[in-house]
């Protein structure tokens, strides 16, 4: 944004975080956290951390928002007051809005609506910490509890940041890479079905970086598609081990 | 923001558009007819009203002055609102606004800001202090369908039609003075909505195709042909070779719209 502003990126083509362009930040996956929701996970990217809690399908309150041929899907994010720098006010911002309202039409391409009528979903995004790209962790948390409480799904929802900082596209934009970077790209995508349910810019972006944009995201997406289904996994696997040690007590 | 249609009706535009025709006989990329006039309130610094074809609004801009935001404190402030009017549609209920209002102002004042259409710095009266804040309010008078691109090419009419009152400093105190100077505007963005119905891409779609739409992609796009804010919106997906398609088919109709309107 600013020429007089220190670089983010250094000769070697090295991040502040000393990540390389097409490097994700750490990921950590975790299904199955929470003992009341149907289906819960709990993500860790960067130093995001994010949680995520599923109801239903249920009834619907009120009632009267209930659909006759289809269930409705319901999503709330929001971030905690001591999630960010400044206090925010819980009260849902109008950033917060938006973001309910986009996520929730990233995650609605994987249910089958129609098999449910008469009844709801509402998944709760938590961010507990902020650093850049909680959209993206929380759809890729958001998919992980739907799947968690058992509802089919045509596709896990993976989503990633690509962006442009100083003169470079780069993979999965931190706090700082968001807030001083030239554009910010976040991607949903379903790698099974290669069908892309989110798709944001804000920044300025020449047609062919957009386009190495949105690829590097997608490449970016099926790395963390990886982890997503190990989490998944994990989960029955320690159910498997428990079952086992008990039948063996 | 949706009106019922019967599912015969559902199906024939479906119909309709998989042959790459439309029920108003469009093409599948032609704009309806657009016709802007600026400057029709005299109490506001600027307005604008576009009707593209039965789709009606009205863009109001006010202009005062406040604090400046601490990370910003040289820069002006830019504050969009967007009003969806129970008058202009049985789907709209009076009431603070809704997430579809609230999306459509969010996506208008990307559009604006990320262009860096207006030239902030030129807003500032005193650094850290007090700036002019520029109101944008986007008035929907009726919806018949692409209240974001109708929206967005209003919101630019309007800036361009701005005018920024004179002033001067007398003990740390604002004084208006006589006289107007045009607001400072750096680019002149144009937001161009691509809507998926089936697998055909379609632009500019009316209120009864956005019924049947899949999903839609609005770009924002300035003089360079850069692409400078993007939003998917709607319940289904775009594959990454429909989403290349469809920033070009925005590109080349934000040329067209560029010239038509001699932006």
């Amino acid at each position: 944004m600013n020429d007089k502003q220190e670089k983010l990126i250094d000769k070697k083509g090295i991040r502040l975080d000393g990540r390389k362009a097409d490097e994700l930040r750490p990921l950590k996956l975790e299904v199955g956290v929470l003992p009341n929701a149907d289906g819960s996970a709990y993500i860790e990217h960067g130093k995001n951390k994010i949680l995520v809690g599923v109801f239903g399908p249920r009834e619907m309150h009120p009632k009267h928002l209930s659909r006759p041929d289809r269930m409705v899907l319901r999503c709330r994010y929001h971030m905690a007051p001591f999630s960010v720098q400044e206090r925010k006010s819980p009260a849902p911002s109008r950033r917060e809005v938006e973001l309910s309202k986009v996520i929730r039409e990233a995650l609605e391409p994987a249910l089958f609506l129609e098999m449910y009528p008469r009844t709801g979903i509402d998944i709760f995004v938590e961010i507990l910490q902020a650093d850049g790209g909680t959209r993206c962790a929380s759809i890729t948390a958001a998919a992980l509890a739907l799947a968690d409480s058992g509802i089919p799904m045509r596709d896990l929802v993976v989503a990633c940041a690509a962006g442009k900082v100083d003169d470079t596209v780069v993979l999965d934009l931190y706090d700082a890479e968001d807030k001083l970077g030239v554009a910010d790209v976040p991607v949903a995508y379903m790698p099974n079905l290669n069908a892309v349910t989110l798709l944001q810019m804000d920044g300025i972006l020449t047609p062919v970086e957009f386009e190495k944009a949105v690829n590097m995201a997608i490449d970016g997406c099926k790395k963390i598609y990886a982890v997503q289904k190990e989490a998944l996994k994990t989960k029955y696997m320690h159910i498997k081990e428990d079952t086992q040690e008990e039948s063996e007590e | 923001m949706s009106t019922l249609i019967t599912k015969v009706r559902q199906k024939q535009l479906v119909l309709l558009i998989e042959k790459g025709k439309r029920v108003d006989g469009r093409g599948l990329t032609d704009f309806r007819d657009l016709k802007v006039e600026e400057g029709l309130i005299e109490r506001a610094e600027g307005s604008a009203r576009l009707l593209l074809g039965k789709t009606d609004v009205l863009v109001g801009v006010k202009i005062e002055t406040g604090e400046p935001f601490p990370d910003t404190p040289n820069e002006g402030v830019l504050t969009v609102n967007a009003e969806l009017v129970p008058l202009a549609s049985a789907s709209f209920e009076p009431g603070p606004p809704d997430e579809s209002s609230i999306e459509l102002a969010r996506i208008v004042d990307r559009g604006i800001r990320e262009s860096k259409a207006i030239d902030n710095e030129k807003l500032c009266i005193e650094a850290g202090k007090k700036v002019f804040v520029v109101f944008v309010d986007v008035y929907v008078l009726n919806h018949d369908g692409n209240l974001i691109d109708a929206s967005a090419l209003a919101a630019v009419s309007a800036l361009i039609n701005t005018k920024m009152p004179n002033y001067e400093i007398k003990d740390g105190e604002v004084i208006i003075k006589q006289g107007y100077t045009p607001l400072p505007l750096k680019s002149r963005p144009i937001t161009i909505t691509v809507g998926k119905v089936g697998e055909k891409l379609l632009l500019d779609l009316g209120l009864e195709e956005e019924q049947v739409m899949d999903a839609r992609i609005s770009f924002a796009i300035n003089e360079e042909g850069s692409i400078c804010a993007v939003q998917k919106g709607g319940s289904g997906y775009f594959t990454p070779q429909q989403i290349i398609d469809a920033s070009r088919l925005a590109q080349e109709k934000a040329a067209e719209l560029r010239k038509k309107l001699k932006w």
